[in-house]
């Protein structure tokens, strides 16, 4: 059992939940993920990690209430507990394997998306505390659903806010914001990291394509075990099959056969709308 | 004149009954039963049953137990090689072990062994306190990683030896292929797994599941700052193979223990939880094996019109001969001598059919088996909408790479003499994780020898 220690809204249906998980907060690394079962009938979810603490032992995620397992995680408050994490699971970003000289010569551009902007926390956090500069964009659909905008203030040498109808910010996408800095505002990029929908990574991975950058993204495929024993999370890169769970969850953008990844998300879709009925029902007697 | 008795028939649930629901097949023998067929054994002065048994249980020794009603002392007989009983009687390949060497097999039929066995664990399950050892305090600790066979085996031989020892589990269960793995319909997990596993618990072992090793913590860092002296690496062979043909990644394909790990360790096929399973109408299962088996009728109780598609013969079905006859009772279509090429999409995506060739018998190889061959030009296409794949697994590479200096074949498994020395001093294994996907009862010797290697190595080292 993994006790909440604490919970907020960081927007409407996007919660951040704090665990103890003192095993993950001292081997997470930016980049990685974990599986969490909210209780003993729940789902194995994967989760990416938004934040983690080890003197404290505690790991934080972000999870917007969507279907019936992310709703039990959300639903459950401080003092409650899930019943599993376990993790930190994937691979590190590449960067952490990285010389810092190196590091520091380059100047990386991230793009969050929606709850994909939790993820990117960690790792500018991680860069910025080693003294690399990093450039953040921030997209949401209108300025209350922003969420990490004054934690990202705090790492990221510039932030850059998109909202689709323009209530704060860059009015439009993120992708348009991006070749705006790049083309419009002259600045100097090396490389983008996206991680956000799957639909949002694969237009950040044509703009930059387009801008000739080269581009990282982080995968949520489906996935059970998330330790390489089912293949549910086989997506394709490079025209190879690839397990996201052990052999990312990030890759090479331009290498990703992002069709597919769209469509084996959607394999259970029928299901999970029948399950999202069913707990409708019975929510409102 | 014992050899006179025809072997006594074991009770099953009706086929087409068992077909819609998730219950056990077979339902084992009374001690009547038993003992009836405990006393067709002759007894052998040289018997061949031990020497085919992997773990040389004294076979003859506790079958004369039982004859005399004395099923306490047939558990102990056992309990000197076996620590799962219950679970070998039931999924042990008997007919090409010991069952299979049974002199009486060669006019008749064997003994029924593993029945026997079988009826020995489960009495003994139900009743605990004929178990006499308890935990002795120790300041030597042990880590085991991985709840299968082989580290259930290992961790209760330390404890019993009276070592403070720790199990850690990457799932949120223990049991490894007992539970994600076998389904209940051959294996219970309440009456059978859980009550074995909770025979450990009682020796004193500690479990923690979540921990991925090699992710959550690295085997050197158990070693170098959690204070353990050896660990023990039980960590299975589950990674999925794939067949590397177009259409594979198409929605509705999944590897078995995908599949399997839905309905059984995630329980997909109850309502009341939450992972859902995609079954669809028709099913091919690409396989011959015990995990083929599993799957295409575990799809067959969850509705589908299940197949099973094999590229050898009958003959070469390396799955236990009762589970292909239960799966043929139950009204599985087998489809031999058939290899698939390529499987077929829908505009949207999904499956539509998968296209096979039908294969014949070649010439002998050199090891004198005759492995098949295409027909040219017998191209046909088979309707189905889900595809499942038990082509076999092998070694997860996550602990091998994340251990400094641990050898490993070629294939992924990790170099270990036959009591379990590795590579690195004071690092064991056994198992899957050495063999590749082997028998659970290879699995349990291997930890029960890996156990005692262990002893010497932490008593040498004082
Ligand atoms: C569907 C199916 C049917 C089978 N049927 C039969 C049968 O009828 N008869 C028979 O004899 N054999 C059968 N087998 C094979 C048998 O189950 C295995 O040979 C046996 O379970 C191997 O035992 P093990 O202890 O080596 O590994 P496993 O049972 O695979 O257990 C390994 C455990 O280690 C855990 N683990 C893995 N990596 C890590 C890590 N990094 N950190 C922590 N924990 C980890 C896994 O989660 C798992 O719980 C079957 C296998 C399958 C898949
Ligand atoms: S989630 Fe099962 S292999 Fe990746």
């Amino acid at each position: 059992m993994f006790e909440i220690v604490e919970k907020r809204e960081l927007a409407a249906g996007i919660y951040l939940t704090r665990v103890k998980a003192p095993r993950i907060a001292h081997s997470a690394q930016p980049g990685q993920f974990v599986i969490v079962r909210a209780d003993e009938k729940g789902e194995r979810t994967p989760l990416t990690i938004a934040d983690y603490d080890d003197a404290e032992g505690t790991v934080t995620l972000v999870t917007q209430a969507i279907g019936v397992s992310t709703r039990k995680i959300t639903a459950k408050g401080v003092g409650d507990s899930l019943a599993d994490v376990a993790g930190p699971l994937g691979r590190p970003s590449d960067f952490v394997n990285e010389p810092l000289e190196e590091l520091r010569k380059r100047h990386l551009v991230f793009v969050g998306g929606g709850v994909g902007t939790a993820p990117v926390y960690p790792q500018v956090k991680w860069l910025a505390e080693r003294g690399v500069e990093v450039d953040v964009i921030v997209g949401a659909k209108s300025k209350d659903m922003l969420i990490y905008k004054e934690e990202m203030a705090k790492v990221a040498t510039n932030l850059y806010i998109a909202t689709d109808d323009g209530s704060e910010g860059f009015h439009g996408l993120v992708t348009a914001l991006l070749e705006n800095l790049v083309t419009e505002q002259g600045k100097h990029y090396d490389g983008v990291v996206a991680i956000g929908p799957m639909i949002m990574m694969k237009f950040v991975t044509l703009t930059a394509k387009k801008l000739e950058l080269p581009c990282t993204v982080s995968l949520n495929a489906l996935m059970v075990d998330g330790t390489g024993m089912c293949g549910a999370c086989r997506v394709t890169i490079a025209g190879k099959t690839k397990f996201t769970c052990v052999d990312g969850p990030e890759f090479n953008a331009y290498d990703v056969d992002f069709d597919e990844a769209m469509r084996r998300q959607a394999m259970y879709r029928a299901q999970e709308q029948h399950a999202n009925e069913h707990a409708h029902k019975c929510n409102c007697f | 004149m014992a050899n006179k008795i025809p072997r006594v028939a074991v009770r099953e649930q009706d086929p087409k009954l068992r077909a819609t629901n998730f219950e056990e097949v077979c339902y084992g023998y009374n001690e009547e039963e038993a003992q009836l067929e405990a006393s067709r054994c002759l007894n052998c002065k040289n018997p061949r049953c031990v020497a085919a048994c992997p773990v040389g249980i004294n076979i003859p020794a506790f079958i004369e137990r039982l004859t005399k009603g004395d099923n306490a002392g047939a558990a102990a007989v056992i309990a000197k090689d076996s620590s799962l009983p219950s679970i070998c009687g039931r999924v042990c390949p008997q007919e090409s072990q010991c069952e299979g060497s049974c002199i009486l097999g060669i006019k008749g039929e064997p003994v029924a062994i593993g029945k026997l066995e079988r009826y020995v664990g489960d009495w003994h399950l139900e009743h605990p306190e004929s178990e006499l050892l308890q935990a002795k305090e120790s300041a030597h600790r042990v880590a085991v990683v991985g709840s299968g066979p082989s580290g259930l085996a290992c961790a209760s031989d330390l404890a019993k030896m009276g070592y403070d020892v720790t199990v850690f589990e990457a799932l949120h269960e223990l049991g490894g292929v007992l539970v994600y793995g076998i389904p209940e319909f051959r294996l219970p997990k309440q009456k059978i797994v859980a009550r074995e596993i909770e025979k450990v618990c009682r020796l004193g072992v500690k479990f923690e599941t979540d921990v991925v090793v090699g992710r959550t913590i690295t085997v050197d860092a158990l070693l170098d700052e959690e204070g353990f002296e050896a660990v023990f690496i039980g960590s299975g062979a589950g990674l999925p193979r794939f067949m590397g043909i177009e259409g594979e990644n198409l929605n509705g394909v999944l590897s078995a223990n995908e599949f399997l790990t839905r309905a059984n360790l995630m329980h997909a096929y109850d309502e009341e939880y939450d992972t859902p399973i995609y079954v669809g109408r028709r099913v091919v299962v690409v396989g011959g094996g015990n995990v083929a088996m599993d799957a295409v009728r575990t799809a067959k109780r969850l509705g589908a019109d299940a197949h099973i598609v094999y590229r050898r013969s009958e003959k070469e079905l390396p799955a236990r001969v009762e589970e292909v006859h239960h799966a043929k009772e139950e009204g599985i279509e087998f489809r031999m001598l058939t290899n698939p090429t390529r499987i077929l999409g829908d505009e949207k995506g999904w499956v539509r059919a998968i296209n096979c060739v039908q294969m014949e018998l070649g010439e002998p190889d050199d090891s004198g088996r005759r492995s098949p061959v295409e027909v040219a030009g017998s191209d046909f296409e088979l309707e189905c909408d889900v595809v499942i794949m038990a082509l076999g697994t092998s070694p997860n590479p996550l602990i091998a790479s994340t251990t400094d200096a641990l050898d490993t074949t070629r294939r992924g498994c990790i170099v270990a003499d036959d009591e379990g020395r590795t590579s690195r001093e004071g690092i064991f294994a056994g198992g899957d994780a050495v063999t590749g996907a082997a028998t659970v009862i290879l699995a349990m010797g291997a930890g029960r020898k890996a156990a005692a290697a262990i002893d010497e190595y932490i008593k040498s080292k004082q």
